[in-house]
């Protein structure tokens, strides 16, 4: 089974945010593997646990820096890497159409990739990745099992979760709950840095939309601290939250 | 041709749901901004209720029991009507349908929108990115536009003056439709109010410590504010609530109008799925906590002593 992980490189949650001319700018930024997608990459290496025959590719599309990303799925155990490499920052259909293409390529009959990217809060990767490839697909997936060509997922809905049944080629898009992901290991590491990473320029722009303007999301909050004892500060809150109507 | 509005219409029996009626509330300001009609798609047993918001409905009869099956209805609708524009509350199945929608109908997609404006010039949209804190302006000039709307960035719809006509709409279902099998369960959460409804929210986090702190402390406040119970991601992973109740980046994103973080520290992870409440309040023992820089009211005290007085203090 040939399985396709999709990597995103984000900044570190922990890291500041502003807007610099238009553009995010990040101070003290790690960039990082998505934590969404490292659920998928883990849950590719338990098939290869459980003794499945498999092929993992960590495929990521982004500007040269990705390779850091894709570099640290490698060292989790990926077997190689791909990185269709641009500047250009495409939307969530456009960027779907350029993995669809190298997924159809590579034959895969399964894909990986994270609920929710936490650069562009889009929750549409999966879901757009299944439409290009004409495959089934499961969106926030908690737990995932194969027996043949059939598999077994259970997901969030909207009302609580659900069990699905559907059968292979199938994108599965992840999140915490799937597993837990391995730290990659330093012998790994290592090893990683000899793993073979393509990467192939990537120039067509098919975004139907344009980012034309960035601003910081600011929301005053009074933080205004009750004081008193338990019960004073209680009693207060209490008449406030009466006051709102409930 | 007249380019229809279209809006997917959702309700519980008798009761819309508030998430479509905020789609509905976007959906008839584009209609009116550019003089388009506007038209609702809506499964039969919520046609009705649409009828009362929206002057014209399709009825679709063929049940809708996978998302592939809703991704045909909303194409064959789109497609049947000439639509200009497709406008859904962004729930999860809307994450999970519209992207496929879009590709279908070879339209612009614009996600989780704050803010919606159609002009001669193109379609101008808000939504948040990077975790929720930057808002980025987009702008599309696709002449198809399919929509997710942001749930809790909008005033739901109030019943319109006339009801509306009710049309059924054929919807043919392919072989590929039939793919994904679904065993519905019913939700672990004890939830009498969902996540998306809720007009308040009480959130626990890993200050309280345990399942039961959420049972004696959270699930009664919930009752008496008629508020629904959210968890962080710690909770969560503490086995303390099940995901369905998580609140941030993974798990839901809320906006009511009084958010409750209690033990809550304030993660980014999790601010992102509360940003936009209206009212929060935090109560946690730890004075330097992140929630407080984020919160308009705070207690900084043990959960465990300010519930049970909050309690006394609302009965």
């Amino acid at each position: 089974m040939k399985i396709v992980t999709i990597i995103r490189q984000v900044p570190d949650a922990e890291a500041r945010v502003r807007v610099d001319n238009g553009q995010v700018a990040l101070s003290g930024a790690a960039w990082v593997l998505d934590g969404m997608d490292e659920y998928g990459v883990e849950q590719a290496l338990r098939l290869r646990d459980e003794g499945h025959e498999v092929e993992i590719l960590a495929l990521a599309l982004g500007p040269a820096g990705t390779e850091d990303a894709l570099r640290t799925a490698l060292a989790m155990g990926a077997d190689r890497a791909h990185l269709l490499e641009t500047d250009l920052s495409l939307d969530v259909l456009a960027t779907a159409q350029s993995l669809a293409s190298v997924i159809q390529c590579e034959q895969a009959d399964l894909v990986f990739v994270g609920g929710k990217q936490a650069d562009w809060d889009s929750a549409a990767l999966g879901a757009a990745l299944a439409e290009l490839l004409g495959w089934s697909f499961s969106d926030w997936t908690t737990s995932f099992t194969v027996n043949g060509q059939d598999l077994t997922v259970r997901h969030d809905s909207d009302a609580g979760s659900e069990t699905l049944h559907l059968s292979l080629p199938s994108v599965i898009s992840t999140q915490q709950g799937l597993n837990d992901p391995r730290y990659p290991t330093l012998p790994n590491i290592m090893k990683a840095k000899r793993k073979e990473l393509t990467r192939e320029p990537m120039t067509s722009q098919d975004s139907k939309t344009e980012v034309v303007g960035r601003d910081l999301e600011q929301r005053e909050r009074e933080g205004r601290i009750l004081q008193g004892d338990a019960t004073q500060a209680a009693q207060e809150l209490a008449s406030m939250l009466k006051e709102v109507g409930r | 041709m007249s380019q229809p509005i279209l809006v997917w219409f959702d309700a519980q029996g008798d009761q819309p749901s508030r998430p479509a009626l905020q789609a509905v509330q976007v959906a008839r300001q584009v209609a009116a901004e550019t003089g388009r009609p506007l038209v609702a798609v809506a499964a039969a047993q919520a046609a009705d209720v649409a009828a009362r918001y929206v002057p014209s409905v399709l009825r679709i009869d063929t049940e809708l029991v996978n998302q592939d099956r809703h991704v045909r209805a909303l194409q064959t609708a789109f497609e049947s009507q000439g639509a200009s524009m497709l406008i859904m509350a962004g729930t999860r199945s809307a994450q999970a349908i519209l992207p496929r929608v879009a590709l279908r109908v070879d339209g612009a997609f614009l996600e989780d929108v704050l803010q919606l404006e159609v002009s001669s010039g193109g379609t101008q949209a808000v939504r948040l990115s990077q975790l929720q804190r930057i808002r980025e302006t987009l702008r599309t000039t696709a002449e198809r536009v399919v929509v997710s709307v942001k749930i809790g960035a909008f005033e739901p719809a109030e019943p319109a003056a006339e009801t509306g006509t009710v049309t059924p709409l054929l919807i043919e279902m392919e072989a590929s439709d039939e793919r994904v099998r679904v065993e519905r369960e019913l939700a672990e959460s004890a939830n009498s109010v969902s996540l998306d409804e809720a007009g308040v929210v009480i959130a626990g986090g890993r200050g309280l410590g345990s399942a039961e702190a959420f049972q004696q402390l959270l699930a009664p406040l919930a009752h008496r504010l008629g508020g629904a119970i959210g968890a962080t991601r710690a909770a969560v992973d503490a086995g303390w609530r099940p995901y369905e109740e998580q609140i941030g980046q993974t798990g839901k994103t809320v906006a009511p109008d009084v958010y409750l973080a209690l033990g809550v520290s304030g993660a980014v992870q999790h601010l992102s799925g509360m940003r936009r409440s209206r009212l929060v309040v935090a109560i946690n023992q730890d004075a330097d906590a992140p929630i407080f820089k984020h919160c308009d009211v705070g207690i900084v005290g043990d959960v465990h002593q300010v519930v049970p007085a909050l309690l006394d203090a609302l009965a």
